[in-house]
């Protein structure tokens, strides 16, 4: 992919590395040298073993954690702190409990001081685009895990990000769930009138199939890109599809030798 | 017209007016109540039954329906005057109920200085780092110095009255309750934090808009679980340096041999205890309407 284009990538990462407790004797390297650029627009899924640092990466980029070495910017310049355009959404829904849905949808924009009417117009007008009409006054603690998930999309989509990056965001859902869940997203992402980028942490390869562009896999700890894996898949896709298997085979290939030794080093460090 | 509506209206009356949700919890709560009553009663029975077995000695523990039942022997002693040491111009149940009423007052104003101020003290130590490394350590000191132990300096410092009465309550609640807050600070889920700071929080709003509703619940609990003890500490006080109030009516049976009255304060003790209680719960489910709905998803997962 070229470096020089006419509009800056959404995301570039150049020579990341992510040491946890640098400083002691028990440094822990999660990433390793990560080279990776987003285009505006991009749905790109992290696919890897568990705690291979890919949810870590999100982090950097979210502007939550620092990088140890290299160089993260967002569309052309460098990431130094937490900025909107840049949502995440976590496994757990994390909406706020005292609130209700319009007022977690609304937080946001409260946040960025939108006088109250016009940010419940426009929280009532994400929270029908979730699916969730005439759930705006429930509590979180009334609604589905899934609910609650496009509830968080609401949330997060409120502040028109340039980038939405999502960390397992299905992973705590039951199967049926998770598929609808997936059509929405890529329904919310098609429909997104800023042209978001799409940056989505998972371990479920056909989650990564369904979804991607392009698939980043992972190596285990610590983290590095083994293998970009472009999906040129027409959408919807079919899981039923031969090229959705060839595709499969091939990621689930990669990432078994990932699996194996993620899984011996587990197993070395709890002895 | 009139005696029309009225012969509809005694018709309708035979049919029920209570719907079912509503009879449902009004079962519930009488089922409540119920093991309340058959509580107390087996304790009171128990006692009865000592006392008539003569093994409760009637002088030093004398049975239930004697000292409930010479009451208006034991009203003279309290008095409407919340001064020092009377025991004359009492002698009505109006007179119990300002002794009950001035004890809980010093018990409410204590907690309730006792709850504002360790939160002011918990939420900063956290927010202002230099205020909580001072102040860190002398609240770890103080907190397991025993309210009793405070209570010459309550004297020293409040000579006698209501004020060391709430300070007493004040001093027992809250180094317990600042190290609480910090506690309760340190547990909000990052989660939450993440998305308010992606969301453009900034230090304060952190602390206003997440940190402060998403401790409150926990600190309620730790307050309702500290009232027995403000409840414990008010009647020291009270016995040893205010003069007046419950705790100095049961010291004064204790001087006089009294014993009838010391089981009848006792009553109205238990008794005033479990109301508090049961008002703290209220204004709980009131202020915090949302753990409700936490508390039935927690069963439903």
């Amino acid at each position: 992919m070229s470096t020089t284009q006419p509009t800056p990538a959404a995301i570039s990462c150049r020579g990341v590395s992510k040491v946890w407790n640098a400083d002691g004797d028990q440094a822990f390297v999660a990433l390793k040298d990560i080279d990776l650029e987003v285009q505006p627009g991009e749905f790109v899924v992290l696919l890897g073993p568990s705690g291979c640092g890919k949810s870590t990466l999100l982090y950097l980029l979210a502007g939550l954690e620092q990088a140890t070495r290299g160089e993260l910017l967002s569309g052309g310049r460098p990431i130094s702190g937490t900025s909107p355009e840049r949502g995440m959404i976590f496994q757990d829904a994390a909406l706020f409990p005292w609130l209700d849905i319009l007022g977690n949808v609304a937080y946001g924009l409260a946040l960025q001081g939108m006088t109250r009417a016009e940010r419940e117009a426009r929280a009532r007008a994400l929270i029908a685009r979730v699916g969730l009409a005439g759930f705006e006054h429930k509590r979180p603690s009334e609604l589905s895990g899934g609910m609650r998930q496009r509830a968080a999309m609401a949330r997060a989509l409120a502040l028109s990000p340039k980038v939405l990056m999502l960390d397992e965001p299905f992973a705590a859902l039951d199967i049926q769930t998770r598929a609808k869940m997936q059509n929405y997203l890529l329904d919310l992402w098609r429909q997104s009138e800023c042209n978001a980028s799409m940056l989505l942490v998972t371990h479920s390869i056909e989650e990564a199939i369904g979804l991607a562009d392009r698939i980043v896999v992972f190596t285990a700890r610590p983290g590095r890109v083994k293998e970009i894996v472009p999906v040129d898949l027409p959408r919807p896709r079919n899981p039923r599809d031969p090229a959705f298997h060839a595709l499969h085979d091939r990621l689930a290939e990669l990432l078994a030798d990932e699996v194996d030794r993620a899984f011996a080093e587990q197993e070395a460090a709890a002895r | 017209m009139p005696s029309q509506l009225m012969g509809q209206g005694a018709a309708m009356a035979p049919t029920p007016v209570i719907s079912t949700a509503q009879r449902r919890r009004l079962g519930a709560w009488l089922a409540s109540a119920g093991w309340t009553l058959a509580s107390i009663g087996s304790i009171v029975a128990l006692w009865e039954c000592a006392a008539w077995m003569g093994w409760a000695d009637p002088l030093l523990m004398p049975a239930p329906h004697v000292f409930l039942g010479n009451w208006h022997e034991q009203l003279r002693f309290f008095d409407m005057a919340n001064t020092i040491g009377s025991e004359s111009a009492g002698g009505s149940w109006w007179a119990v109920l300002s002794v009950v009423l001035w004890t809980s007052m010093r018990v409410l104003v204590g907690l309730a200085l006792g709850f504002a101020l360790s939160l002011a003290v918990g939420v900063g130590i956290r927010y202002w780092r230099p205020f909580g490394k001072l102040t860190l350590p002398a609240v770890t000191m103080f907190a397991p110095i025993s309210p009793v132990a405070w209570l010459p300096v309550a004297v020293f410092l409040f000579g006698i009255g209501d004020r060391p009465a709430i300070f007493m309550v004040f001093v027992s609640i809250f180094f317990v309750m600042v190290i609480a807050t910090l506690a309760q600070i340190d547990a909000v889920p990052k989660s939450y934090l993440h998305v308010a700071r992606i969301m453009g929080a900034s230090k304060r709003q952190l602390y206003t808009s997440v940190i402060l509703p998403a401790i409150l619940p926990g600190l309620f609990v730790t307050l309702r679980i500290n009232l027995f003890a403000a409840w414990m500490v008010v009647l020291i006080a009270e016995a040893a340096g205010v003069g007046s109030g419950l705790g100095q009516i049961v010291m004064m049976a204790r001087n006089t041999f009294n014993a009838s009255l010391v089981f009848f304060t006792m009553t109205l003790i238990g008794l005033s205890g479990f109301l508090f209680d049961q008002a703290l719960g209220w204004v709980q489910r009131r202020m915090l309407w949302w753990l409700d709905g936490q508390k039935s998803a927690g069963r439903d997962a």
